[in-house]
């Protein structure tokens, strides 16, 4: 779901509401409307509120505990860790992506669009798979790791792929519609007028994408950090050593501590709703 | 008109389309095609076998049912969402529209645990609902309300700039026409906004087929029962049987490429549909 397909232009409803070809009877109105907010309510409201209120349920010093607990604080280095690495990696070949999809025209543009789209399409669980046959002790390159001394699958060097991976496509989505719809004049007028590739990048490319792609790079930054099922797979699960925050609540919750579970869980809530928060102001500058 | 190439005036071209298929290929491509070739070691008997196991199948089963179901309830409360955030005012709208995105950034474990933690038959929801009978946490029902939480903006996100566009001289010429707001709805918005409906029907499936994380917790993993097709993956993955892993992933790799494949015409087909119809364009 690119921004170019969600900006929400906010005309308001009132041109709506107010003629007579599209007006509705107030109890239609408000059957539609208690419809649709129910289930809001029931099916996104009462979970975010369920997820702080089981946090705070056993009070608020083992709330702090349990966020504070060693196991608790080496999960959130991983998680800032593997976001830290993937969130540059991928950012730096979305711009280079966007750059030659969008001021080029060559030969197999579609189809190198659609395979950039693929790991959205691909299960976390098989991602993470994927991994496992390339880099497993009877994966690929698994003896020769071995003979060396690398530790890749249940190891750090696994779950940071394994975020690279479904995180992939987040800002290159972004960039391809926004930098196809600025077109290349501005560009070829800086070139001609004797700036250098990277000048024309960084003075006149950046500007006009700098909201696109802090939209693309918030939603990477959520899914990054949030990442379950691809990391579940090749982490091994070694508690404070591999277990990034979503693992580690996956722990806690199969050994019963369920208020320590919602204690570090709201922490990821949390990181959502700062989330939704940058990504409405993205928009807002956006459109 | 000269092509592209012989009047290429930006640099970088060369630099940049290496890079992305380098770092494609390297994270995506190379990764992806060791499923392939790993299932290429098992005989086809021996691959035919393992994803026709009545345990896999029971969980094909289980797995498209329940992302049917979830997609369909979606796109009547996708529907009646986008609805209502386009057509009506109401208190509060802002924060609803922003807050249909939640399932989009709330990581799927946390939304598991809570899902499980209200359907339990000692939580909020779940307690309601043991008088009547209906057990939804550790059940395929379980698997159903997980799969509607992450399918909804999908849907939403899909119909809402379409309806958004929509020019109201459409609806205009209906009512001037005798049709009554019912019938102008149903015959004149509703066919314009068919191809979003199926698209975001069909992208919230796809998700569905995929999830694991806000699955596993709710779904009680009841061999035959509510065992969905990711999770075999892993139990196999457990067992040291990387090949059975293996085959059960190419059957999934295919399905997703299928649906991606169905996604990716019927976005050609909502996107030109939509420019027909689009605010200014009504000839």
């Amino acid at each position: 779901m690119s921004a170019a397909d969600t900006i929400k232009v906010y005309h308001s409803a009132e041109r709506y509401e107010k003629n007579p070809a599209t007006r509705e009877p107030r109890w239609v109105k408000y059957t539609i409307l208690s419809m649709a907010l129910g289930f809001f309510g029931l099916f996104l409201l009462l979970p975010l509120f369920a997820v702080f209120t089981e946090a705070l349920r056993k009070g608020f010093s083992v709330y702090v505990a349990a966020i504070t607990h060693p196991d608790t604080l080496s999960a959130i280095r991983l998680t800032l860790l593997a976001s830290f690495i993937a969130l540059p990696l991928n950012i730096v070949f979305g711009v280079a992506a966007a750059w030659c999809i969008s001021k080029f025209n060559f030969r197999g543009k579609q189809l190198l669009i659609t395979l950039i789209d693929l790991p959205f399409s691909v299960s976390p669980v098989v991602a993470g798979l994927m991994y496992v046959l390339v880099f497993g002790i009877h994966g690929w390159f698994g003896s020769w790791l071995a003979d060396h001394g690398i530790k890749v699958i249940f190891a750090v060097p696994s779950i940071i792929l394994a975020t690279t991976f479904v995180t992939f496509p987040f800002v290159a989505r972004e960039l391809i519609p926004l930098m196809e719809a600025q077109g290349t004049d501005a560009e070829e007028a800086a070139i001609s007028l004797g700036a250098t590739g990277w000048q024309t990048f960084w003075h006149v490319t950046l500007p006009n994408i700098k909201w696109g792609l802090l939209y693309g790079a918030i939603l990477c930054n959520a899914r990054a950090m949030g990442e379950f099922g691809a990391v579940s797979v090749v982490s091994g699960h070694l508690r404070g050593q591999t277990t990034t925050l979503p693992l580690h609540v996956e722990i806690l919750y199969n050994e019963y501590q369920f208020a320590a579970a919602f204690a570090v869980a709201s922490l990821l809530a949390l990181l959502a709703l700062v989330t939704l928060a940058l990504k409405l102001y993205a928009e807002r500058h956006l459109s | 008109m000269a092509t592209a190439k012989t009047f290429r005036v930006l640099p970088g071209f060369g630099l940049t389309l290496g890079y992305t298929l380098v770092y494609l290929s390297l994270i995506v491509l190379i990764p992806l095609a060791a499923v392939f070739i790993k299932a290429t070691s098992l005989s086809f008997a021996d691959f035919w076998q393992t994803v026709t196991d009545p345990q896999v199948v029971s969980s094909y089963r289980v797995t498209f049912l329940t992302s049917l179901a979830a997609a369909a309830i979606n796109v009547i409360f996708g529907l009646l969402l986008a609805w209502s955030l386009v057509r009506y005012e109401f208190w509060g709208k802002r924060v609803v529209d922003a807050l249909i995105d939640l399932p989009f950034a709330l990581p799927t474990a946390v939304a598991g645990i809570t899902l499980s933690a209200l359907y339990a038959k000692n939580g909020w929801i779940g307690s309601l609902l043991a008088p009547l009978g209906i057990k939804v946490a550790f059940t395929p029902l379980g698997i159903l309300v997980a799969l509607t939480f992450i399918g909804l903006p999908f849907v939403v996100r899909t119909i809402q700039p379409v309806l958004q566009e929509l020019s109201l001289e459409f609806e205009e010429a209906a009512t001037t026409l005798g049709a009554n707001r019912w019938q102008a709805s149903r015959y004149v918005v509703l066919p314009a906004l068919l191809p979003a409906i199926i698209t975001g029907f069909t992208l919230a499936f796809a998700r569905a087929v995929g999830e694991y994380g806000s699955v596993v917790f709710i779904a009680g993993n009841i061999p035959m029962v509510s065992e969905i097709t990711p999770l075999l993956i892993i139990t196999r993955l457990e067992q040291f049987d990387v090949a059975g892993a293996t085959a059960i992933a190419v059957v999934m790799l295919v399905v997703s490429f299928i649906l991606l494949l169905v996604i990716n015409v019927l976005q050609h087909w909502a996107s030109s549909q939509g420019s027909r119809l689009k605010e200014g364009k009504a000839a």
